[in-house]
């Protein structure tokens, strides 16, 4: 059986692989640190945004820790429009192969979502670093982070999918998509906590949650680092509420992964 | 003599390929919208690459697709390669299919040579450990053992293609696919892709090419069809289709050069009335019926000349100037017809026909009708190069004392 799986797979799984270790080696191209760069860039990065937004724009609203949340925050976010972005040019800048060779498109946008994915384990090193630096306690709440993760992946995924197809006839789609992923970002919660936006309304806070990226986001700080900010199981006791953005990602990926299935075999003359 | 039945490797059914001609390119947003209020036009704005293909490849087959640019053949090959759909018809093939339609699909400039050689071969389906275990072979094949660590933006364009035919010749494929490989390369590599055709043929694998060298297809084919206008216009053996290819490819310079337009001049004292040629096995046959005016001629020169299709004068001749010479003489509106039999040394080509009538001083040009006609020739019998033409041999010997 599992044999089985694995001859149908084998040859996406050797392209897969391939693909994946060619984008990392061209990204880290030419830079006397190379791979190095992949942990130093976020330190930087993290650095700066820690100083600024905890001790010159403070707005954290009681939350504990909050530096570590916000940086948290921050990373998962990186990692969703990291997915949908490259997923989004990844089908249009493969095109010299599609036209040539016959395989798997699929394995394309899953391809630059796996490099995705190796960036956001380094950075989660990082936050660790940070958040063990602040005095955060390790609690068993951390073993559900990884699911947290993977409901944002299965939507970052499914809208690369979407994504991804649709740019291949219409190129708008790319700046469309620069200016929903601003309001996303501000929609999510990232640089501020919840908390915030529960001060002024609660309804648009229960709103800004059924986006599956603000409460990954939200649900990620809460089990990871501190309990103190404000999630939607915390806000609201309507299931179905609490299920709608796990609903919306599954659904965002099955839609996503249809419509590709049913539009690659066009891709080589689209392109 | 009962003929074992093959297996079919690749069918291919009644093909067509649909492609659009948008006038403006329709890739925005803004575009569709505003189309989308547009009546759809009709017809006009597409074309059919291939109309109505059918063929089938049997396992064991050296199978040639011949075509000019432009007549659907790569189109053709993408769909059998199954990177385009067939707006109607079905492809199927039996047997895990690999194909090339370019050499080193997929290399990255800014790779070295070696991690491009894993990259390509994972393209070819190749897992790292089975490139692993063939990479001194390949290595060694491309002739680079020097140039692996160096970066690919710095191979030449033969380093390069050498590298890529290394990897390529190692995929594992019951039905290879190969489009224009031999294009490239100087005569050392073409050395090498020929051995490799070779070996396939010793293999027994099934093998689709695409080429534009006749030498390939009249070597390793031993079926093929020739492709024209999106539609199968010759099937038969690598020989005969080559032969085709190139009967086709003349033609179209025939019916296209500017030197080949029909002219006439001359003073019209004696006239062209007619001109026929007729070729059987052996002779050549070309009759000139000439219609003299009101005033009698004697002593005309009558003849004719054949070109090939690209306007160079093949041979000559008149009454004057054959073997058995005769005078031509003309009463007033007299009619004659003249006829000059030849040995057939004509190959599969296209040859055209001028008709003259001169003064047999040359003095005057009675009336000259250039390009009257043109044939297509076609040999009823002949090996891949006839030679029937009158020669004679001759031995001499001689020692020195």
């Amino acid at each position: 059986m599992l044999q089985k799986v694995y001859k149908r797979y084998r040859y996406s799984l050797i392209l897969l692989r391939e693909l994946v270790i060619t984008d990392f080696k061209l990204r880290y191209q030419n830079s006397t640190l190379g791979y190095l760069w992949a942990l130093l860039r976020p330190l930087f990065l993290f650095v700066i945004i820690y100083v600024f937004f905890v001790y010159v724009l403070n707005v954290s609203r009681g939350v504990e820790h909050w530096g570590p949340a916000l940086l948290l925050g921050v990373v998962l976010w990186n990692f969703f429009s990291e997915v949908v972005r490259q997923g989004l040019k990844s089908v249009v800048s493969s095109g010299g192969i599609i036209r040539k060779i016959n395989f798997p498109k699929y394995i394309i946008v899953v391809s630059t979502s796996l490099s995705a994915i190796i960036n956001l384990l380094i950075n989660l090193v990082v936050v660790a670093i940070f958040a063990a630096i602040n005095g955060v306690e390790p609690t068993w709440g951390l073993l559900a982070v990884p699911v947290f993760i993977l409901e944002l992946y299965a939507f970052a995924l499914g809208l690369a999918f979407i994504l991804g197809t649709v740019n291949v006839k219409f190129r708008d789609v790319s700046y469309i998509w620069d200016v929903v992923s601003q309001a996303l970002f501000y929609g999510s919660a990232i640089m501020f906590p919840m908390n915030r936006v529960v001060e002024i309304n609660y309804n648009v806070a229960i709103a800004l949650l059924i986006n599956p990226v603000a409460t990954v986001i939200q649900d990620a700080r809460y089990y990871g680092i501190t309990t103190t900010v404000d999630t939607l199981q915390g806000l609201t006791s309507n299931p179905f509420l609490i299920a709608l953005p796990v609903i919306i990602s599954i659904a965002t990926l099955y839609i996503g992964a249809v419509y590709f299935h049913k539009r690659s075999p066009y891709f080589a003359e689209d392109i | 003599m009962v003929k074992a039945k093959k297996k079919i490797a690749v069918e291919v059914k009644n093909v067509k390929k649909r492609f659009y001609l948008p006038h403006h390119s329709n890739n925005s947003i803004k575009s569709a919208i505003t189309q989308a209020f547009k009546p759809k036009r009709k017809g006009g704005d597409s074309f059919y690459a291939l109309d109505g293909v059918s063929f089938s490849v049997e396992k064991g087959d050296f199978f040639g697709i011949l075509g000019r640019n432009g007549s659907g053949k790569s189109t053709l090959l993408k769909i059998i390669s199954e990177i385009y759909q067939p707006t109607e018809g079905t492809v199927s093939h039996k047997g895990k299919l690999v194909s090339f339609i370019e050499l080193g699909v997929g290399f990255k400039a800014e790779l070295s040579g070696r991690e491009n050689v894993f990259l390509n071969g994972a393209l070819l389906g190749f897992s790292k450990s089975e490139i692993e275990s063939m990479y001194d072979d390949i290595v060694s094949f491309a002739e680079l053992e020097r140039f692996m660590d160096q970066k690919l933006k710095n191979y030449s364009s033969g380093m390069k293609v050498r590298l890529a035919f290394s990897v390529a010749i190692r995929a594992k494929a019951d039905i290879l696919i190969l489009d224009e490989v031999l294009a490239v390369g100087d005569a050392a590599f073409r050395k090498k892709c020929n051995d490799y055709f070779q070996t396939l043929k010793d293999e027994d694998k099934t093998v689709i090419l695409v080429t534009h060298g006749m030498g390939a297809v009249r070597d390793f084919c031993n079926k093929a069809i020739v492709i024209e206008n999106g539609k199968v216009a010759f099937e038969g053996s690598g020989d005969e289709a080559a032969d085709e290819y190139l009967r086709l490819f003349d033609k179209d310079i025939a019916d296209t050069s500017e030197k080949n337009k029909e002219k006439r001049w001359g003073d019209k004292a004696v006239v062209i009335d007619d001109f026929n040629v007729d070729t059987d096995k052996n002779n050549v046959r070309v009759s000139i019926v000439a219609k003299a005016g009101p005033k009698a001629l004697s002593n005309v020169a009558v003849g004719f000349r054949i070109k090939s299709a690209k306007g160079k004068v093949l041979i000559g001749a008149n009454n004057l100037n054959v073997q058995d010479t005769t005078t031509i003489d003309f009463a007033a509106n007299e009619t004659k017809e003249i006829e000059f039999v030849l040995p057939n040394i004509l190959g599969n080509k296209t040859y055209i026909f001028s008709a003259t009538i001169n003064s047999s001083g040359g003095t005057a040009t009675h009336d000259w009708w250039e390009n009257i006609t043109s044939i297509e020739h076609k040999r009823a019998s002949g090996g891949r190069y006839p030679l029937i033409a009158p020669a004679k041999i001759q031995t001499r010997s001689s020692k020195k004392k």
